[in-house]
């Protein structure tokens, strides 16, 4: 079956809307709020200090202003500030002094200087924030609208789906009539899988007009998550951030409530069939709380469901790196090492799973919200 | 040491217990899941694979009420 040019345009317009919205939601303020947690900071015999697995954890699951690679090579990330006062500031994160995991600074403006905080910061700061000081050293309040490591992966995202899907459906265009080959041949099936198993049983006929945002959907998910499991590009966390995943929550909040007719409305307000006491006090408070509170599920199993995954690959890793770094009993520290990197791997594998798996689901709830707000009288 | 500090730390435990009950929470209801999709596999092996998927999909969502109690117990630790 192929693809026509209302499914391909459809789908390039409702990518570009998600695109759009979603790049503004994503300056997520989640930097790994108060870092320090229960690990004392002490100096061994050797004078390195000791592996901190909490601090190293948060730092990868938080966003940042810059893509850290290994050791000290760091790719620079524009970063865009408004300081009260003095206006819109733009540059590099490369701009900032500092090496390692310390805090980082630079001067702003004649006099004032911006901190940006590292993985021990001071009381009541959180590492990755950016904080402006003028030249007395009072505070300036900032508003950061940088391009962190997610938007920078949200944006990688965009674009390998725009040229995903722009490429398969050219080469429908140019082949019309015949099976598709190569990239739309590859795509095909999960595209077909979403119209007729997820959408049109849970939609009905009214299904293609829902058809784009729920492509759309899907594939962003999928894709997030499998670009936050490549190891050594910088550990991106798209999905896991609650700035995104809000967003895409309050998308399928806004169709299913504005595509909601006569009966989803009737149904939620006044159900036809109970008894009025009932329905006041208790069924309709229910369902409006309801209203609200399956978006927001929606949210919060995607987030939780990403981040609980890299948080337990990360502590595997972690383990290698507690048992090998304080140098006694060589014998554990290899034998942890090759256990936990073996359940490592297992656990990415189940991550694999994760991510088409939280996709499927997220797309299989929009599509039973939106069938459940265009449904029709049935008694 | 002061009762705060004492309490501060108390509350940070708790956080473990927390996840803890969370996890037993995931333990039990996909627990119950496998064990019945396993015995309506057993009764009709030939729709074995639907059973397989269904079964997939609402362990996903038992999750996901499950990692509720996990980001409540990360949100408090951290």
């Amino acid at each position: 079956m192929m693809l026509g040019g209302f499914t391909q345009r459809s789908l390039q317009s409702g990518l570009l809307l998600v695109g759009l919205i979603l790049t503004f939601s994503v300056h997520s303020q989640e930097h790994g709020d108060h870092g320090h947690g229960a690990s004392h900071h002490h100096h061994d015999d050797h004078g390195h200090e000791p592996f901190e697995a909490g601090s190293f954890i948060t730092n990868h699951i938080a966003d940042a202003h810059d893509i850290h690679l290994f050791g000290d090579v760091h790719i620079p990330l524009p970063i865009i500030l408004h300081v009260e006062g003095m206006g819109w500031k733009f540059f590099m994160s490369s701009a900032f002094e500092g090496h390692g995991h310390g805090d980082k600074k630079m001067k702003l403006g004649k006099t004032g200087k911006l901190v940006l905080w590292g993985e021990h910061p001071e009381e009541g700061r959180n590492p990755g924030e950016i904080t402006a000081f003028d030249g007395r050293g009072t505070e300036l309040e900032v508003f950061d609208a940088s391009i962190t490591k997610s938007v920078f992966g949200l944006f990688l995202v965009l674009t390998l789906m725009l040229l995903l899907f722009r490429s398969a459906a050219k080469s429908y265009e140019r082949r019309p009539g015949q099976a598709p080959t190569g990239l739309a041949n590859f795509l095909e099936p999960l595209i077909i899988f979403l119209r007729d198993d997820v959408a049109r049983p849970s939609i009905g006929k009214e299904a293609d007009r829902f058809m784009p945002f729920l492509l759309t959907i899907f594939f962003f998910i999928l894709f997030s998550n499998l670009l936050g499991l490549v190891p050594f590009i910088g550990g991106f966390n798209i999905t896991g951030t609650l700035g995104v995943t809000i967003v895409l929550a309050t998308l399928v909040f806004l169709i299913t409530n504005f595509s909601g007719n006569k009966h989803y409305w009737g149904h939620i307000l006044w159900m036809p069939g109970v008894p009025v006491p009932i329905k006041v006090l208790i069924l309709t408070p229910i369902e409006i709380i309801s209203v609200f509170m399956k978006p927001l599920v929606l949210m919060i199993r995607l987030t939780a469901n990403i981040t609980a995954g890299h948080i337990i690959i990360l502590a595997f890793t972690s383990l290698v790196f507690i048992f090998g770094k304080s140098g006694e009993a060589p014998v554990a520290g290899v034998g942890i090492g090759i256990f936990s990197t073996a359940f490592m791997i297992f656990m990415y594998f189940l991550e694999l799973l994760v991510a088409f798996l939280q996709a499927y689901v997220f797309t299989l709830l929009a599509a039973l919200y939106f069938g459940d707000a265009r449904q029709e009288a049935h008694h | 040491m002061e009762l705060l500090t004492i309490l501060l730390e108390i509350g940070q435990g708790l956080a473990a217990v927390g996840a803890g009950a969370a996890a037993i929470g995931a333990g039990i209801g996909v627990g119950r899941i496998g064990g019945s999709a396993l015995e309506a596999m057993a009764r009709q092996p030939e729709i074995a694979g639907e059973i397989r998927s269904n079964m997939i999909v609402a362990a996903a969502l038992v999750e996901g009420v499950a990692l509720f109690g996990v980001i409540v117990s990360l949100l408090v630790a951290l």
